[in-house]
């Protein structure tokens, strides 16, 4: 991707193993990524693609062991993040990058109340009063559509409902304006009617205060919706990026047509053929087990002889847009 | 067992015929396989053959006074000297063993008895009856143990019998919390529901359907009532509360301990024949634990 | 539901269960072998039936079994627990005088246990497999195994002959003279050594429990997010982690109270703490049944109101218990 500024965030070939009963697994293999400030960058992926682990590096909770980031680069505003001291590390998280996590019924501390678990994180980074803290902490709250707030703020985790607790996860996680927020999965535990809020309010926040927004989930859907640029992972590899544009309506990727074509509504123009692409074969391959080639190969129905011998490199294949497929690069050069 | 058959179907040979471990043999290698278990077993082995077969070698009688008192243990041929009344330690410990253990073992076996009992009526039925039995289990939790069978003990006098009743009376409480969770949890699974549904007796669900089931824990939990059965009698016999016409490892303490200063070994020796059947105890309680609970041993 | 709710249901509660206490000992006394007129007559060195019939009417000791049991429910109610013939002494004063030596043995070695216990969980759990975890492992195996009264022993012989740093028998040194603060420090002299061997055996309890609360509790999503938000490693341990691990130490603690009254009375003995258990151990030696029974009866008292107490700090620690 041409962009003539430096990004805000910048991931560079980063790779994460962990030591495992049958071996190392490269939970991340050379992960390349850029976020713009004011951008919303959508992961998506299969489960145990690797797009939660790229998360957790870039905030540097790669659980450590069994986890090791091996090499490669987390940069953001320049700052090196792969390295850090812990200390110095601690300022940023919470402060820069901001995450929400999945499970919004287990991510908060059930023995504080949500008000005092968001006026921690302004505590920590802002020197703030405990009384400016709270204030800050109601205040987020009624950023995030929350009725009564000041009641609320007294409230305990267990007296919300899921949708209210990943509201709460959204305030504390913005509650000090970070760069760039983090929402990995942020829908997954919630009702239909309830995701469809939370987009509109991460949404509408990243109009108002301008937050990049990395945002990881499996629903194309909501990539198709809000983000700007898509990254698509495969066995901790990313292997195919782009502006959403250009990878929803034209896919390379074997493995991002079917995810297309997986949503009915989202299928790209003129359709793909269908009877390849109702599911995807197989189930993505333990990642001990990894030979050469791509890790597509197995489950791949245009693969040739070369994709199980050798791993395509993440090429243009459009105009910023980005392929690792032997196939895809090839039709390109023709 | 599914970790094998995932690695045979993957290269394809013989999927059908996977080796089936009996669980039984499958329990023993996982026990087996924790060493701390394995040493508790073993010495747990030697001091029952110590205290069962030791006297046959070392004929001693403990109550007779055989030397002057307090000579320490290794000189005067005495491997562990003698106690206040010149009598030897050696074979106090062979005899001692024997009613600590005996009393122990039977002690645990009636509180596993009662606490079964209680527990797999109140898990089963449920409702009133669980509450009504939960209720006296936390009556007997409320009452101090040691207090209320020293109660026991100086109203119906010191016996054998009395003071292995009184210690399995009042410890039951744990064995019946256990199994009630057990049978609360077993009570839901399928299999449970097919054998009601076939109008089973409730008698024939409760001891031959969730029972059976419901063992591990409350195996594990009886090995562990058999250690503080016998830390119960030695604390008994310490106070002066057991038979006075038999030796235990307590009583040994007990009757030696005004004579701390001048002979501590006459107290430390049967000290450390308690902690050291009682440690054995427990390893082997944890070994058990690994190797009956299928669901810690991924961890 | 409320907090005082909370507190008058669980102290009608143990009223009942007191009531229950009562009868049992009640029903104890009734089928045990030989009565008080017994007693009595044994320590008069021997008495004709006609005396005994006579101190059995007086006694009430006639009476069909209800009738006994109401007059005896009656009398305790008012605080009356019978008569010690050993002592000459009402059976209440007796107890109350010995009661505060017990209960300050009792707590002070809960409360060393219990900190120092979830202390060493705490940091064992910080290096599952570190040195300090190693000392739990033992620690907790020791404290299982060792008989109490052993352990006291071995103190007391190591205390004397070795490190002469503590008083090793008593609760006051008759000798020291001095105010107010020079006493209490002389108890707290003497309480060192029992309370350290009594809290010995809770302690392993504690910080096993400690520690694999701890370890759960580390794998927490809200300890990650509490990472993730910058929170320090030294404030993710002892405020997030700690706080929601304690309530399973605190909910065991408060069920061990009665098995650290039993211990007590194994420690009493060991080093001649006037408390009682020492009293119990006396009274039994002395066939001195309403003393026995009244102990029993006020220990289930002593231990109620703990219970009650774990009740109400388990309520502070985590939010989520609303009742019971």
């Amino acid at each position: 991707m041409a962009v003539a500024t430096d990004p805000l965030l910048s991931v560079k070939d980063i790779v994460v193993d962990f030591k495992t009963r049958y071996g190392i697994a490269r939970v991340l293999d050379h992960v390349t990524l850029d976020v713009n400030s004011g951008e919303i960058l959508g992961i998506v992926g299969e489960s145990g693609c690797g797009k939660s682990m790229t998360a957790l590096s870039i905030m540097g909770l790669v659980p450590d062991p069994p986890g090791k980031v091996t090499s490669g680069s987390i940069k953001i505003g320049g700052m090196e993040l792969v390295g850090m001291q812990l200390d110095s590390l601690r300022q940023i998280r919470g402060k820069d990058i901001g995450m929400i996590f999945q499970e919004p019924m287990t991510s908060l501390n059930p023995v504080f109340t949500v008000g005092e678990q968001i006026a921690e994180s302004v505590r920590l980074h802002e020197n703030a009063s405990p009384k400016a803290a709270m204030d800050r902490a109601v205040e987020m709250l009624k950023a995030v559509d929350i009725p009564e707030a000041e009641r609320r703020a007294r409230a305990y985790p267990h007296q919300l409902s899921g949708g209210m607790r990943q509201r709460v996860m959204i305030a504390m996680a913005l509650a000090c304006r970070p760069k760039v927020l983090i929402a990995d999965e942020p829908t997954t535990a919630l009702d239909a009617t309830v995701q469809a809020q939370i987009f509109d309010l991460l949404q509408d926040l990243q109009e108002e205060t301008g937050t990049a927004i990395i945002l990881i989930t499996h629903d194309m859907g909501a990539i198709a919706e809000l983000a700007d640029a898509v990254a698509v992972m495969y066995a901790g590899r990313v292997v195919e990026k782009g502006t959403v544009d250009a990878v929803l309506s034209a896919p390379q990727h074997p493995y991002t047509k079917g995810l297309i074509t997986c949503v009915p509504h989202l299928e790209p123009d003129p359709p793909v053929e269908r009877h390849e692409l109702m599911e995807i074969p197989g189930v993505v391959p333990a990642l001990t087990e990894l030979g050469k080639g791509c890790a597509f190969a197995p489950r791949c129905g245009e693969a040739t002889e070369k994709c199980s011998v050798e791993e395509p490199q993440l090429l243009a294949t459009g105009d910023k847009h980005l392929t690792a497929c032997w196939v895809a690069q090839q039709e390109r050069a023709q | 067992m599914a970790e094998t058959a995932a690695t045979e179907d993957r290269t394809g040979q013989e999927p059908l015929e996977l080796k089936i471990t009996h669980p039984l043999s499958e329990m023993a290698t996982m026990f087996f396989a924790n060493h701390a278990a394995v040493a508790g077993l073993v010495l747990l082995i030697f001091i029952i053959l110590f205290t069962f077969l030791g006297p046959y070698i070392h004929t001693t009688d403990p109550f007779e006074m055989v030397w002057a008192p307090f000579s320490p243990p290794g000189e005067e041929g005495f491997l562990f000297g003698t106690d206040y009344l010149g009598r030897d330690i050696l074979a106090a410990m062979m005899v001692g063993g024997q009613v600590s253990m005996a009393i122990g073992l039977a002690a645990a076996v009636i509180s596993v008895v009662i606490g079964v009992t209680v527990g797999a009526f109140a898990g089963y039925y449920g409702g009133v009856i669980e509450e009504a039995l939960m209720r006296f289990t936390e009556f007997f939790q409320v009452l101090p143990t040691l207090l209320f069978s020293m109660v026991i003990v100086a109203l119906f006098g010191a016996t054998l019998l009395t003071v292995t009743m009184a210690i399995g009376v009042v410890s039951w409480t744990a064995v019946a919390r256990v199994t009630r969770s057990e049978f609360l949890r077993i009570r839901e699974l399928e299999y449970v529901a097919a054998a009601r549904s076939g109008s089973a007796r409730d008698g024939y669900l409760i001891f031959r359907v969730i029972l059976p089931n419901a063992l591990p824990p409350i195996i594990v939990q009886a090995n562990l009532m058999v250690g503080s059965a016998i830390l119960f009698e030695a604390a008994l016999s310490f106070l002066g509360l057991s038979d006075p016409n038999t030796m235990s490892w307590g009583q040994v303490i007990g009757s030696n301990r005004p004579y701390i200063l001048d002979a501590g070994f006459a107290v430390a020796i049967p000290g450390f024949a308690i902690f050291f059947t009682v440690l054995a105890i427990s390893l082997i309680g944890d070994g058990l634990n690994d190797a009956l609970n299928p669901k810690l041993r991924q961890r | 539901m409320g907090l005082w709710s909370t507190v008058a249901e669980r102290v009608g509660y143990g009223l009942l269960l007191l009531v229950a206490v009562l009868i049992l000992n009640f029903a104890l006394i009734s089928i045990a072998p030989g009565d008080i007129a017994d007693t009595i007559a044994g320590d008069m060195g021997g008495a004709d039936a006609s005396v005994i019939e006579e101190i059995r009417t007086r006694y009430g000791l006639d009476q069909p079994f209800y009738v006994q049991l109401w007059r005896y429910l009656s009398r305790v109610v008012q605080f009356d627990l019978g008569y010690s013939y050993f002592y000459n002494t009402p059976v209440t004063t007796l107890i109350l005088e010995k009661l505060p030596a017990t209960l300050l043995l009792v707590f002070s070695a809960q409360i060393l246990a219990v900190i120092t216990g979830t202390l060493l969980g705490v940091l064992a759990a910080k290096k599952p497999n570190g040195a300090v975890s190693l000392t739990v492992t033992f620690l907790s195996l020791f404290g299982f195994a060792a008989p109490v009264f052993w352990t006291g022993i071995l103190l007391i012989i190591l205390f004397v002959s070795i490190f002469p740093l503590f008083p090793v028998a008593g609760m006051m040194d008759v000798t020291v003279e001095g105010g107010f603060f020079v006493k209490t420090l002389d108890v707290l002299h003497h309480l060192v050594l029992p309370m350290i061997t009594l809290a010995s055996i809770f302690l392993a309890l504690y910080s096993r429990l400690a520690r694999a609360s701890m370890l759960e509790v580390l794998g927490a999503d809200y300890v990650r997010t509490a990472r993730a938000k910058g929170v320090p490693e030294r404030g993710v341990l002892y405020k997030h982690a700690l706080r929601n691990a304690l309530g399973p130490v605190v909910t065991v603690a408060g069920l061990q109270f009665s098995a650290v009254i039993s211990g007590a009375v194994v420690v009493e003995a060991v080093f001649s703490w006037p408390g009682l258990g020492t009293l119990a151990l006396q009274s039994i030696l002395a066939r001195d049944t309403p003393t026995i029974m009244g102990i029993l009866f006020f220990s289930s008292v002593v231990v109620i109101i703990f219970n009650i107490l774990t009740d109400i700090t388990l309520r502070f620690i985590d939010p989520r218990i609303k009742s019971g």
